[in-house]
This record gives C-alpha cells, structure tokens and sequence, in this order.
C-alpha cells in the first residue's frame, strides 16, 4: 500500500465500502500485480478514471437509471456511462449527480434538477401527469373499454336470443346430432372426455 | 457489372409495373395469356433481381471501391463471411436484399399455390410485384446500390464493428424474411377482397404462409435479443428501443392472427377481423422498416437512415389508405356465420387473447410514437424509455400470459362449470404451489414472482394437456407412452405444436422475469486485484483480474483483458473482455474501438463482464461486472417456440383444409378422424 496515488486510494476505497452491500475487493495477491504499461494505449479506448464508490453506489446508480444520456444513444445515464465507453455525456452527467447527491439533495430533487436544467427529456419516462397521462392510460384504458364492451355486447344478444327463444344465426344445436346415434354420442363423450372439453 | 445490375433493376421495375398494371386492370379474366404473362413477370422479376443481386455482391467480393456502396461496407481485410453479409449491411444493399427476397417469395406463392385457389393468384401477382416494384422504384431513385464513386479509394472504410458478429450474419435476414413474407398472406388478403372470394379459401391458402412470417419474425426478434447481448454491451437483451418494437409490432398482430383464425376456421366468426389484422400486420412491417431507415426516432439499432424513410411513409399512408378503403367496401359480405355464445368459451378466449395481443402492439406503438406526439401537442421533447414500457405493458404480458393456459382448455361455445373444474383445478393448484414456494424463498418483487407463477399455471394446462392425450392414446389404441406421446404430436401437429409454442412463451416469461434479480457493479483492478461478487442464486464470484495483453488480429487490434474466475471457491477458468480498434488494410483506424463482451452462460445465471478500458494506458483496467439470471433460458425459449413453430407447419400429420370445419359438434370430427383437434 506504500507509495499509492490518491486514485488508486479512492479506488480501494470505494471497493472495501462496498463490503457492506455484498461485494468486497480482496487483495489476495498484493505485490504481485506489477500494472504494465499498454503498447498502444488509444486502441484500448479512452484513459478510465479508477472507480470511486459513488460510480456504483445503489442509490446514485437507482437515480443514474432513471435519467435519459443526451448523446442519442437512448440508453439510461448508468447505462451508457458502463456501455458506450465513448460517450462523453454520460460521464459529465453522472458527475452531476453525484455533486448533487454530496450537496445533500434527494432523489426527487436531483430528478428536478435535471429536468429545469435539460428539459423533461432528461427523465427515461415522463412524469406521469397532464399529457403524459394518455400515454401511460390510453392503451389500459382501450383495452379494457374494448372488453367491457365485448362483455357487454355478447350478454345483451343472449337476453335477446333467450327472449326470442332462438339460437343465433347459424348455429346448430349443441351435443346432437342428426347422424349419430345416442350409443355413438355416448362412447364418444367418453372417448372425447379425456382429450377435451 | 454495375452497369448490367442498373439494368437488371429497370427490367425488374418494368415487369413488376407491368405485371400489377395488368392483374388490377382484370382484363386477364379470359384470357389465358395474359394470365401467364402475369404470373410470367413475377419469375422474371424474380430473375432480373436476382442478377442484380450477383451484380453487387460481384463488386463485393472483387473488392470494387468505385462503386460507393462496397467503399463504404467493407475493406479489402474484412473477414469474407461479413464480405457477403455486407450485401444487407446498408441501406442500398438490404433494399436490393428486400425485393430479391420478396420477388422468390411471390413466385414461390405462384408456383406452390394449390390450384383450387388459382383465382386469386393474378391479384396476389399483383400485389406482389407492386410491393416490389415500390422497393425498385426506391432504390433507382433514391438509393441506388451501383452508384459510382468519382474516384476509386485504395481501400473501403470497412463494416461498423458491431455489425461484425456472426448473429448479425443471420439475424437481419431471418427479420427481412419474417418483414418481407408478411406481404404474401397480405396480397392473398386483398386478393381474396378484390375478387370476393370472402370464404375460407384465402385463410388455407396463406396457412403456411403467415406460419413461415410469424417462425422467421420469431427467429429473428430472438437473434436480435442474443446480438444486443452480445455485441452492444449493456447487459441486456431488450431495451424497448424504437426499431425493437417495430419488429415486435408485426408479430404480435401476427400471433393475434394466427390465433384468431381458429375462430373463422372452426366459427365462421371474425372475418373482417382476420382481414384487418393483416392488413394491419402488413402495414406494420412497413412501419418498422420507415422506423428503421428513417431516423425520426432514435435507435440503437440504426444503421441505415436516410430519406428513404419518407418513401416508406408515403407507401404506408397510400398502401393504409387502399386496402382499408376495399375491406370497407367488401363489409357487408364479411358478415359472422355465428355469433359468440357465451363468455365462457374459447372463442371468447380466443378474442380477448387478440384484444390483448393487438392492445400490447397498439402500447408499443404508442410509446414508440409517444415522444412525437408530445412534441407535437405540448412542444416538449421527452424521452420514452423501459420504465413507461414496463410499467404499461408488463400487466398487459401477464394478463396474455393467463389467457396462455385458458384458452386451449375451455371448451368451444360454451363452458359448463363442470368443465371448468375438472379443465382447470390442477393447472391453478400448479400456479399456487408455484406462488406458495416462491412467497416462502422470500422473493418479493411482484412482477417476478406474477410471471413465474402464471408460469406455474400455464405449464400445468400444458402438462395436462398432453397427459391425457397420451392417456386417452394408450386407452384407445394400446400404445406405450412415448410411442402415444410421438404419436398424439404427429397426428394433431397444430395442436400440439401450439402447445409447444407456448412452452416457449412461458419460458421466455421466466427468464423475463429473472431480469428483476439483475446484479451488477463496477470496479478498477490492478493485475492480480479481485473483487466479489454475489449472485442473487446466493453463490459468490471471485474475479480477479489477470491483466491486459494487445495482439493485431486479421483486421483490428485488440486490448484483451483477462479475469479469472472462482465461484464458491471452485475455479471456473479465464474470461477475457476486449476492446477492439477496427483498422482498414493500411492500419488506419476506421470506427470509435469497440467493445466485446464476456459471456459465462449457465443455467440458473450469465456471468458478463465488460472491459470498460484502461487507467493511464496501463493494465489497471476498469470493468463491469453483471450477474444476469436466467438468461440461459431466453434462448432455450426462443429455440422451444420455433421448433413448436416448425411442428405446427410440418407437412402432412392434419387434415388439410378445403372447407370450413366447424366446432359445433365434436363427435363428428372424432368419428371421421379417430384424432381430434
């Protein structure tokens, strides 16, 4: 541990704060990681900051998936930041977010603050409220008008059917027959009964 | 050959124009040699397309960069498989895939078509070659592949990166399939309206056909998932990004059609409902491609946009436009033979099985076009992502994945509660135990534990099903189980293959909702650093990292980073994550460097890890870490579907049908048959 920078500090760090949530970093083979230097470093895209806690802590990382990337790729801001690694929105919006969050401000806060500064297109989903309603209940709505309707269409030809004491258009009448005979319907309802009804 | 494949696109347009000119002038009735010439132009539209076909893949291959469509797909070092799948890697190319393959599809239609329904075959001729004309038509004016360049490069700029996979060497063409045969039931459809011939005739004759769209848009959407996997990184498999419900879109009208004809098959119920469905799943095809191409949404998925989507938009708005006008025209002679007797049927089953089918599609429609009508209406611009979709749709899926496991057991007409009990009492204990043990595991996420117990359910009516059909066999006939079992499938292919198609259906559901139980976390590791990982099956993932070595490989150079993995202690071998540096053949860098991932695949968890990329040019990499559940079984899914699929339309095994069957009595259909359906 002698001699390490301050990155490679608040990257272990951020990796023994984790040990709370389930995820731990050992170092079971210290002094044995001599870090290499890449032959070609730009083939390995772009130079990576070490991991700092807040880069996956739950709650910013609950936040960062609520929050739409402006870079086009129509991922979540967590999403694109740990995806397209050449995206240079992402990493700046989550920076946001996390000065945010240490300036003490809450989830829904931070939301908002987003959507004065960027405009409702920040968020991954509209607010559902005012126009964004149609869009979360139009379809549950048409669905179920559209059922109820059906429901009450077919039980109002029944009362009429019944009350004309006729069978609909069409229909014929149901478990007879004009060619079978009762011995015949009788061993196939038997037979019929084990594969359908 | 750019210019014989120029020409071979105008021949192609001649004969598609002549071809519809003459089936919608119906001066062919008659006069048999107007007929043959009709069908005659299809073959040689066929043709023509084809050679323009080879003309451009000849460029391809030989490598020649004067024609801008080769410059800007490939590079003289980009593996060969991707060389020939480069023909559908770009606009120009797919649209000169697109009529080629639609041109095979509509003579096969005049060639495999029974004669008894040869009335229909110079409209469906029609139809077809006016598709495929439009296609032509775009590409000679407005995206022309054997465009020339005004100079010839040294070397093209070579494919995208993420095109570079084998499941994109498959998965756009199983989608143009699916896309493309849609349009053949669609001109039987209109066919069936123009010549009114409104019987079942139409519905046998594209049987096949709508089986053949729906398995390729099945093939297709799930390769589509596996690509998005694999390639783009993120860890998912479905993003509900604009061009992935357009490819949902056509299929679930196409499910909703496939179930629905059931009805006008057995009911004569639903005619105009079956009509409008293709023609709305036709549509819908053509939707997502002006989706695709067009740029007007956002999408990941995009690789080809450009004007051309405004084409799309004018053929959807007239192609919309003309056969809705002719349905309406041919409405009184659409009328139901009968009508729904009770709501506790299949039929009625059967029906809100379609309304939630078509409601899913007409969801994501709308949250896919959402975003434009707010702009529209409110003048803001607002982002329409998975939390809307989730939220809208995932209590429609698990009504749908209800009525899976209802509607194959109640009975036709009408159900007696006698019926229902004994059809229904074990698959909903099935769903109970299933709810009861997974409340007891202590998983709580509603969703979650919704799907795996209408899952429960769904496989109980499942397993019921072929229980007593095997049972009733062995009774009957004296067979041995497995002989019953092959047998009860091999006689009643549609529907038993139905029933596999929904075990496909719920086990894409399970492994849905194993997504909720997602884990995932970043960390920066030094060569020989690790850091652990639980997973939500409670086994713990030591990764340590390995460090990162770089090698030049056939066309990119790579930086792989290498983890080795322990899970409980046990060693479980190396997984490596690369960054790729595509370069052309003078080692000039062409694209952003890409990123491939590492996938361990088992069947309760996918441990994926990506190299996010390097600290200071060193080998401290930075990497993701997810645990994703039940991935495994996503695929398992797609493969149970589509085999269900291809056991559904397998030759011979079912009656074929020339005239209506009806449901009305079912002893009739044992007496003749031995075998029900």
């Amino acid at each position: 541990m002698n001699g390490c920078g301050r990155r490679e500090f608040l990257g272990r760090l951020a990796a023994l704060a984790a040990v709370p949530t389930g995820l731990q970093v050992q170092d079971s083979l210290a002094g044995r990681g001599d870090v290499g230097t890449l032959r070609d470093p730009y083939s390995a895209g772009q130079p990576r900051e070490v991991t700092r806690i807040e880069d996956y802590d739950e709650r910013i990382k609950a936040i960062e998936h609520r929050l739409a990337c402006n870079c086009g790729c129509t991922l979540d801001v967590f999403t694109c930041r740990t995806t397209d690694f050449t995206c240079t929105y992402s990493p700046k919006l989550h920076r946001e977010v996390v000065a945010m969050d240490k300036a003490g401000k809450s989830a829904q806060e931070i939301l908002d603050a987003f959507v004065a500064e960027y405009g409702e297109k920040a968020l991954m989903a509209p607010k559902p409220e005012g126009f964004n309603l149609w869009g979360y209940l139009l379809p549950g709505s048409l669905i179920l008008a559209a059922g109820a309707g059906l429901f009450a269409f077919v039980s109002r030809r029944r009362v009429v059917v019944a009350a004309a004491g006729t069978e609909a258009p069409g229909a014929q009448p149901s478990g007879t027959s004009s060619t079978a005979t009762p011995e015949e319907l009788e061993r196939l309802r038997q037979a019929l009964a084990e594969v359908e009804d | 050959m750019t210019l014989l494949g120029q020409f071979a696109l105008w021949v192609a347009l001649l004969l598609g124009v002549w071809s519809a000119a003459v089936a919608f002038s119906g001066r062919w009735q008659g006069r048999e040699e107007l007929r043959g010439s009709i069908s005659g132009a299809v073959y040689g539209t066929f043709a023509a397309l084809a050679v323009a076909a080879l003309a451009l893949w000849k460029g391809l291959v030989t490598h020649d960069f004067n024609i801008e469509y080769v410059a800007a797909y490939t590079s003289r070092n980009l593996p060969s498989g991707y060389i020939v799948s480069a023909l559908w890697a770009g606009q120009k190319g797919s649209l000169l895939f697109w009529a080629l393959v639609l041109s095979l599809f509509a003579s096969l239609a005049q060639l495999l078509t029974p004669r008894r329904y040869a009335a229909l075959l110079p409209y469906v001729a029609g139809v077809t070659s006016a598709v495929t004309a439009f296609f032509v038509c775009t590409m000679i004016f407005a995206a022309n592949p054997f465009e020339r360049l005004a100079f010839t490069p040294a070397d093209g700029r070579g494919l995208n990166p993420q095109l570079q996979n084998p499941g994109m060497m498959i998965h756009p063409p199983m989608l143009y399939l699916g896309y493309i045969s849609i349009t053949i039931p669609f001109a039987f459809a209109v066919a069936a309206l123009l010549s009114r011939s409104l019987d079942t005739g139409w519905i046998h004759a594209i049987r096949k056909w709508t089986l053949v769209s729906w398995l390729f848009l099945s093939i297709g959407i799930t390769l589509g998932m596996w690509w998005a996997y694999v390639e783009l990184g993120w860890g998912g498999y479905w993003a509900w990004d604009p061009v992935e419900n357009a490819s949902l879109l056509p299929w679930l009208t196409m499910t909703a059609f496939l179930h629905s004809v059931m009805i006008q098959e057995k009911r004569g119920m639903l005619k105009r409902w079956n009509l409008g469905l293709i023609i709305g799943t036709f549509l819908l095809s053509i939707f997502g491609t002006f989706i695709t191409r067009s740029g007007v949404i956002a999408s990941v998925h995009s690789f080809t946009q450009s004007n051309v989507g405004y084409f799309f938009l004018a053929f959807l708005a007239v192609s919309g436009i003309l056969a809705f006008t002719l349905l309406y025209t041919r409405w009184p002679s659409l009328r139901a033979e009968v009508q729904l007797d009770s709501m506790l049927s299949r039929e009625a089953a059967f029906l809100f099985n379609n309304l939630l089918l078509v409601g899913v599609a007409f969801s994501v429609l709308w949250g896919t076009l959402f975003p434009i009508l707010s702009e529209l209406v409110k003048g803001t611009k607002i982002t329409v992502g998975p939390p809307f979709f989730n939220r809208v749709n995932i209590p429609i899926g698990l009504l749908l994945l209800a009525l899976t496991g209802v509607g194959p057991l109640i009975a036709w007409r009408k159900a007696s509660a006698a019926n229902l009990r004994r059809q229904f009492t074990a698959p909903v204990a099935a769903g109970l135990v299933t709810l009861t043990g997974l409340l007891a595991s202590g998983m709580r996420d509603f969703y979650a534990i919704m799907a795996l117990a209408l899952a429960g359910f769904v496989a109980g009516t499942i397993v019921q099903e072929f229980w007593r059909g095997v049972r009733a066999r062995r009774r009957m006939h004296g067979e041995s189980v497995p002989l019953a079992f092959t047998r009860l499938i091999g006689r009643n292919r549609r529907r038993y293959g139905g029933y596999l198609v929904h075990v496909g259906v719920l086990i894409y559901f399970v492994a849905f909702s194993g997504m909720a139980f997602k884990r995932e976390m970043e960390a920066t590791l030094k060569p020989g650093q690790s850091v652990q990982l639980q997973s939500p099956f409670g086994h713990t993932y030591t990764l340590t990292h390995m460090g990162v070595s770089q090698f030049e490989a056939l066309n990119r150079v790579v930086s792989a980073a290498t983890v080795s993995v322990m899970r409980d202690g046990k060693s479980e071998g190396l997984m490596t994550s690369e960054k790729r540096q595509h370069v052309d053949s003078f080692k000039r860098p062409t694209f952003e460097p890409s990123t491939e991932v590492g996938i361990r695949s088992g069947l309760q968890e996918d441990l994926y890890i990506t190299y996010a990329g390097s600290v200071n040019g060193t080998e401290e990499a930075v990497y993701r870490f997810t645990i994703n559940p039940l991935v495994w079984w996503l695929w398992f899914g797609g493969f149970v579907l589509v085999f269900g699929g291809v056991v559904t339309m397998w030759p011979g095994g079912g009656q074929t049908v020339t005239s209506p069957r009806r449901a009305v009595a079912g002893y009739e259909v044992a007496l003749v048959g031995g075998d029900r359906e």
